[in-house]
């Protein structure tokens, strides 16, 4: 009887241990971001208020109407910042799933000498720093004429981004049975039409997240941005943010709300293809 | 007579190579020359000079570099295993979870979306001394009455780092273990089980073999964008105070651009080119290794 009771305590503490850590765990992930947006929303008089006022008094999105009003008010150009990342975000993007496409079929359905080792050197290609990168393509692209312009930037992109589409295109168009091209192809298709209308479908929502985490890295990308863009022409919003933090009283309610705009559109996407992006990436983790 | 054609993966492949090639390969071999030359902006001919390996041989005997480089190699030490060791933790409280599992899995990858600009900015605004959340709370619940210096002392600077390096980068770690842990058989467990093996034991002979390679997958991810950091040091304390916080990435851009010798700052970004791969092919190999173990056990 003793053990049992013992026993039965025992495991009751040790599910509230759990629930505690978990809410622990949970907070310390959710709460940086929540007051962020809650200070974007908030007067600056009460983020600067000593001592700080914990429960806000008064919320308005007055810093994001200032924000978009033009250069006139906030003195940064938040909306050119904007529709530059996008643009160069989503042509990248573009281009670089095509890339990524055609390479990753290669790599799921032929066999060459040497796969492993361009494989592995397409992703060598991805360890190089940002910001080691960007010296020589400084130069190259300052004697080219091309920095500060969008096709600079969205070069850059793709290359950034074409091995890790090229790494998960392959695990999705692997997880596509071989056999049902063949089929396809023994009844008439050709190799070209068996992937349009086979593989291709069924690849689909792989290829998608692949795009969508693509996206994300080009609108996040600060290292090679930095350097490569000086003025509205191109200059992106995580370099914009550091426009911020260059004047002398920094703006930290505007901050907060040019953050919230910059992490709205990825928050949308991941949430979109989460469940691909984990399955995409591990394809072949345990079976090989 | 058939027409010559290129074999269709060398054709598909030929796009990702050209790409990669001309705006990777090319100019890091520009990269590697112009780091045998004094090359500075604001003297382009100096480009034609060759000094041989000097830049390098003075890069072995300047303090500063060094100093750079070693708290590098530091920084990504303590952070890669801590980011694993909690990233382990959280995935396990998420798979024990009985309830809500979904919600808490989206939660877990709240931090993977922002940009490591936005890390950087958000743990600034929070370990601000005048400000900042982590002062208001301790002062408010009365643990301190005069305002840390979170930022401005070279210590606690490079902990506020790590602290927004580890919390942007330990769900990376958490979720592909996590899928590990889902994708795992129950029987070897329940095996282990009836064997008599302590939940320690249990853990360590069958439940870490298994997710093994998930962690490597989680590592590699992590080594191929090591460089971000850069991004979080820049906002955070760009260096500083008085280089107290330098790392490598930060000193080259500084020496690159800012003080314009972008001879003696590719020969730098070389070393901390060679300091990435490094890192990669590790994880890669321990990748491989761990594959074909887990093949063999299951």
């Amino acid at each position: 009887m003793e053990a049992n009771t013992l026993n039965r305590l025992n495991r009751r503490l040790l599910k509230i241990g759990h629930l505690i850590s978990l809410f622990l765990a949970m907070s310390i992930i959710c709460l940086p971001g929540l007051w962020v947006v809650l200070s974007s929303l908030r007067p600056t008089v009460e983020i600067m208020a000593k001592p700080p006022v914990w429960i806000p008094q008064q919320l308005s999105f007055d810093a994001y109407v200032s924000m978009f009003s033009g250069a006139g008010r906030g003195g940064i150009p938040v909306l050119d910042y904007f529709i530059n990342s996008v643009i160069i975000a989503a042509s990248s993007t573009i281009i670089a799933l095509v890339v990524g496409m055609a390479g990753g079929y290669a790599f799921a359905r032929y066999r060459f000498r040497g796969k492993t080792a361009i494989f592995v050197g397409f992703m060598l290609t991805r360890t190089v720093p940002g910001i080691a990168l960007s010296l020589p393509l400084f130069y190259v692209y300052a004697r080219l004429g091309v920095i500060d312009t969008h096709f600079g930037m969205i070069m850059a992109y793709v290359a950034l981004n074409v091995p890790f589409t090229v790494w998960l295109i392959d695990g999705f168009f692997r997880q596509v049975p071989k056999d049902l091209a063949e089929a396809a192809q023994i009844d008439g298709c050709t190799r070209w039409q068996a992937f349009w209308q086979v593989e291709f479908p069924l690849a689909r929502p792989g290829i998608a997240s692949a795009g969508i985490f693509a996206f994300l890295i080009s609108w996040n990308e600060f290292a090679l941005a930095s350097q490569l863009t000086r003025s509205t022409n191109s200059k992106t919003l995580p370099v914009g943010l550091l426009d911020y933090t260059a004047e002398f009283t920094t703006d930290w309610r505007g901050m907060c709300a040019l953050a919230v705009v910059m992490i709205i559109p990825a928050l949308a996407l991941t949430f979109i293809v989460q469940k691909h992006l984990v399955s995409g990436l591990t394809s072949g983790a345990v079976k090989g | 007579m058939k027409a010559w054609r290129l074999p269709a993966p060398v054709l598909l492949l030929m796009p990702a190579f050209i790409v990669l090639s001309a705006v990777v390969v090319v100019p890091l071999f520009l990269s590697l020359y112009s780091s045998f030359t004094p090359f500075r902006l604001t003297r382009p001919d100096s480009i034609w000079v060759f000094i041989g390996l000097d830049n390098y041989i003075r890069l072995f005997g300047d303090w500063a570099f060094w100093t750079a480089f070693g708290r590098t190699v530091l920084f990504l030490a303590v952070a890669l295993n801590l980011e694993m060791v909690l990233g382990l933790g959280l995935a396990m409280l998420v798979e024990k979870a009985t309830r809500g599992q979904r919600i808490l899995r989206t939660m877990m990858m709240f931090p993977m979306m922002f940009s490591p600009v936005l890390v950087g900015f958000q743990f600034k605004f929070m370990f601000n001394d005048n400000v900042g959340l982590v002062n208001n709370a301790l002062q408010s619940l009365g643990l301190t009455d005069q305002a840390i210096p979170w930022l401005i002392d070279g210590n606690l600077a490079f902990f506020a780092i790590l602290t927004a390096e580890i919390w942007s980068s330990t769900s990376v770690f958490a979720i592909f273990i996590l899928a590990g842990l889902m994708a795992m058989p129950r029987e070897p467990i329940e095996a282990a089980r009836v064997d008599g093996c302590t939940p320690w034991q249990t853990f360590r002979y069958v439940v870490w073999p298994f997710i093994m390679p998930f962690a490597f997958i989680a590592m590699t991810i992590r080594s191929l964008d090591i460089a971000r950091a850069y991004d979080i040091v820049k906002i955070m304390t760009d260096g500083g105070p008085a280089g107290r916080t330098e790392i490598l990435w930060t000193l080259i851009a500084r020496t690159g651009y800012s003080d314009a010798r972008m001879g003696l700052a590719n020969a730098m970004a070389y070393i901390a080119i060679l300091l990435s791969i490094v890192f990669t092919l590790i994880f890669f190999r321990q990748l491989a290794k761990a594959r074909q173990q887990v093949g063999a056990e299951w």
